[in-house]
């Protein structure tokens, strides 16, 4: 029966001819706040050069994609083109084979070694997904309020701190915009944003996967010590705020700070009427190495059962261009391009995130290569020990105690 | 020659529709999963029968137990907070809505139940937002009779998140155990109630004496859904806090569990292995517990003929 079908299918695409010889490719993505973007902007010039394909963007809600992209894939229902997280939960992907090998795309040659570290196995001798953009950690700030209170931006810890106790005193603002309700802004805005610069970025993140220092180390303590004492400075109930009321509070001028990532721009060019600015994370003393996480963030990769691999390689070599890099980049200033061609940028908040890049050391999230590989998985625990901390229960000492335990009861190097 | 009993096609015929259905979708699943639960992957990721290897982690592991023994715990406490406010409020709300004398009724019953009808992702994010420290209305609300002192972030504290919760989810479903009981009152024939008048046995007196053991086996009913239903449950909380089932697991019940291991989250990845033994674990403690009930509960029960 499918083969008289196929047949039939066949035949008629055949007797159509070029008019019919269309293909459809879908995109599976856990960005959903872009869709706009895709549809407007990114998917008409594709379509533009290459009038026989279509491009459709179906993405699913962030926190659920990795089980939905899962499950559909394991049914075979997948889209053409997947949208891959970084390390891990991409490697496995490729190891069971619903990622194909992109090693040979010749857009790959645009991309720096660390570029593609994200998205090859762990021997660097295939690359399955082609690099799209990179988000940086920081601080945006209102820069009305910080002129009306008369702050200068903080460079160091101590001066940190002052500007917060500043604005807490004078009580217009909250002076910082964060929530534990859903926990993984702690880690995500908190740990891994303030973290690299007491563990020296790659060094203390490659020590740790070696086995030469332990999550109770020195290092990796202080930044939990750090975050405990951000629970004076959040706003009231922060216990059950989420991450969109966060959000909301600082584009409605409410809270002065907010732990950034660079993806927030857009959202908050288009939601506040205020000023914003932006500063990495405060160094110990002035003059220190700044450290700042630059985290290879989102890739695209070919699902290996898709039947329309050859048109979906014609998309990802158009990925890899510098025309889909400057035109990314410009669409959503805060996903920086990780293409060796540089990028102009109009938008100046995002011209502030990626000149840190010039001054200080790029590192990635500590948790997301190869730690996150077994149960329990360091990543989602290290969300819950954020929050704890930052919600005072559980001592920066006892969650590091805690995830150092996790980890060594699977990881080798760390036993 | 006597005619031979005629073969009766009719029964098989009728019975083939829900017997398929229901064996596709639900037996052919269930064995499944419980099948599953008793394999896992060996180092090369092929797929090997391991016994109960999954269920002695399962329970064996602190690293699993903890969570495992934490959600069943959770579980329990939602399901106490059901039977003693939701099934009491709905059986007093049903014998006031079928009092005579009462006016709007009809309006009452269906305010009540509407909430049954809303989706949880409306009942979680309603809830969210009125408890809301930010936006809500609940502090508001509070200050408006000089009470802003008790408001708390309540979905934020390990202590009062899940109590909260269950809260939430008895709102919306404590329309069920009204209109069943109110169904099994209105059943109770006027004969009975008559005599109970004509004995001198009337108002709350009569309730007691005569209407509740006349509605008891609902209540059964009504008690064993319940159990079914929470030890189900899964959508509210995920609705709400997220699969972590924040803060610090505190909300964390068997369905939360089983969805963060079965299909991963975040960066871990989905075990559908360990996922079903969670499952197998779920489908055994329910089984359990309605097994606890038909033999222990039912078959005690005294049931009236009118």
């Amino acid at each position: 029966m499918t083969r008289k079908i196929r047949l039939a299918l066949l035949t008629s695409t055949l007797l159509a001819g070029p008019a019919l010889a269309e293909t459809t490719l879908t995109i599976e993505s856990w960005r959903n706040d872009d869709l706009t973007i895709w549809q407007d902007t990114i998917i008409p010039a594709f379509e533009a050069q290459h009038p026989d394909i279509k491009v459709v963007f179906a993405p699913s809600a962030p926190a659920e994609y990795n089980a939905v992209l899962n499950s559909k894939l394991a049914a075979g229902s997948a889209g053409d083109l997947i949208t891959c997280r970084p390390f891990d939960a991409s490697l496995e992907l490729y190891n069971q084979g619903h990622l194909a090998d992109l090693s040979d795309l010749a857009a790959m040659a645009n991309f720096s070694p660390v570029a593609k570290s994200a998205w090859q196995t762990d021997d660097g001798s295939a690359t399955f997904c082609v690099p799209m953009a990179s988000v940086i950690h920081g601080f945006i700030y209102n820069a009305d309020a910080f002129e009306q209170l008369g702050l200068s931006v903080p460079t160091t810890r101590d001066e940190f701190f002052a500007v917060l106790d500043k604005i807490k005193e004078d009580g217009t603002y909250i002076p910082m915009a964060m929530g534990t309700n859903d926990q993984w802004e702690a880690a995500t805005m908190g740990y891994q944003n303030i973290g690299p610069n007491y563990w020296k970025g790659e060094e203390g993140r490659l020590a740790l996967i070696k086995g030469e220092q332990k999550l109770t180390d020195e290092p990796w303590v202080a930044p939990f010590r750090e975050l405990a004492r951000w629970k004076d400075y959040l706003g009231d109930g922060f216990e059950a705020q989420t991450y969109p009321d966060s959000q909301n509070l600082f584009t409605l001028g409410r809270a002065a700070i907010y732990p950034a990532g660079s993806w927030e721009i857009a959202g908050f060019n288009a939601q506040a009427d205020f000023k914003m600015g932006a500063f990495p994370p405060p160094v110990g003393a002035a003059g220190d190495t700044c450290y700042i996480s630059d985290h290879t963030d989102i890739a695209i990769g070919l699902n290996a059962k898709s039947p329309n691999a050859e048109a979906a390689k014609v998309f990802l070599e158009w990925v890899g261009s510098p025309e889909f890099a400057a035109l990314y980049a410009n669409a959503l200033p805060g996903f920086f391009s990780l293409n060796s061609t540089p990028v102009e940028m109009s938008d100046p908040l995002a011209q502030e995130f990626v000149s840190w890049r010039q001054k200080c050391q790029s590192t990635i999230r500590s948790t997301y290569q190869i730690l996150s590989r077994g149960t329990p998985n360091l990543e989602n625990e290290t969300w819950n020990a954020a929050a704890n901390v930052i919600r005072g229960a559980e001592t920066p000492e006892a969650a590091a105690a805690r995830l150092q335990a996790g980890l060594a009861s699977w990881y080798e190097p760390q036993k | 020659m006597a005619s031979r009993k005629p073969v009766r096609w009719h029964i098989a015929v009728f019975l083939a529709p829900a017997v398929l259905v229901y064996t596709s979708l639900m037996i052919i699943p269930l064995f499944g999963t419980l099948a599953q639960s008793l394999f896992n992957k060996d180092a090369a990721g092929e797929r090997v029968f391991v016994g109960l290897a999954n269920f002695a982690r399962l329970f064996g592991d602190a690293l699993w137990s903890d969570a495992f023994w934490n959600a069943l715990a959770n579980n329990t406490w939602f399901f106490v907070i059901h039977m003693l406010v939701q099934n009491p409020i709905g059986i007093a709300l049903a014998a006031i809505l079928s009092t005579p004398r009462l006016r709007m009724a009809a309006f009452y019953r269906t305010a009540i139940f509407i909430p049954t009808i809303l989706s949880f992702v409306i009942v979680g994010f309603v809830w969210k937002l009125i408890l809301s420290p930010i936006w809500g209305i609940a502090p508001g609300l509070l200050d408006l009779v000089g009470l802003k002192s008790l408001f708390q972030p309540w979905l934020g504290k390990e202590e009062t998140a899940l109590t909260t919760l269950a809260l939430v989810s008895v709102w919306q479903f404590v329309g069920i155990p009204m209109m069943l009981i109110y169904a099994a009152l209105l059943s109770i024939p006027d004969e009975v109630i008559e005599a109970a008048e004509m004995d001198g046995i009337t108002g709350w007196s009569q309730f007691w004496k005569i209407k509740l053991p006349l509605i008891l086996p609902s209540i059964g009913i009504i008690s064993i859904l319940t159990f079914v239903g929470n030890f189900n449950a899964f959508d509210l909380i995920y609705v709400a806090q997220g699969a972590l089932a924040g803060p610090n697991f505190s909300t964390d019940i068997l369905g939360t569990f089983l969805y963060r291991t079965f299909f991963g989250f975040q960066l871990q990845l989905g075990d559908p292995y360990m996922g079903s033994a969670i499952a197998g674990s779920m489908f055994g403690i329910i089984l359990i517990g309605v097994c606890l009930y038909l033999f222990g509960i039912q078959t005690r029960l005294r049931r009236y003929q009118f």
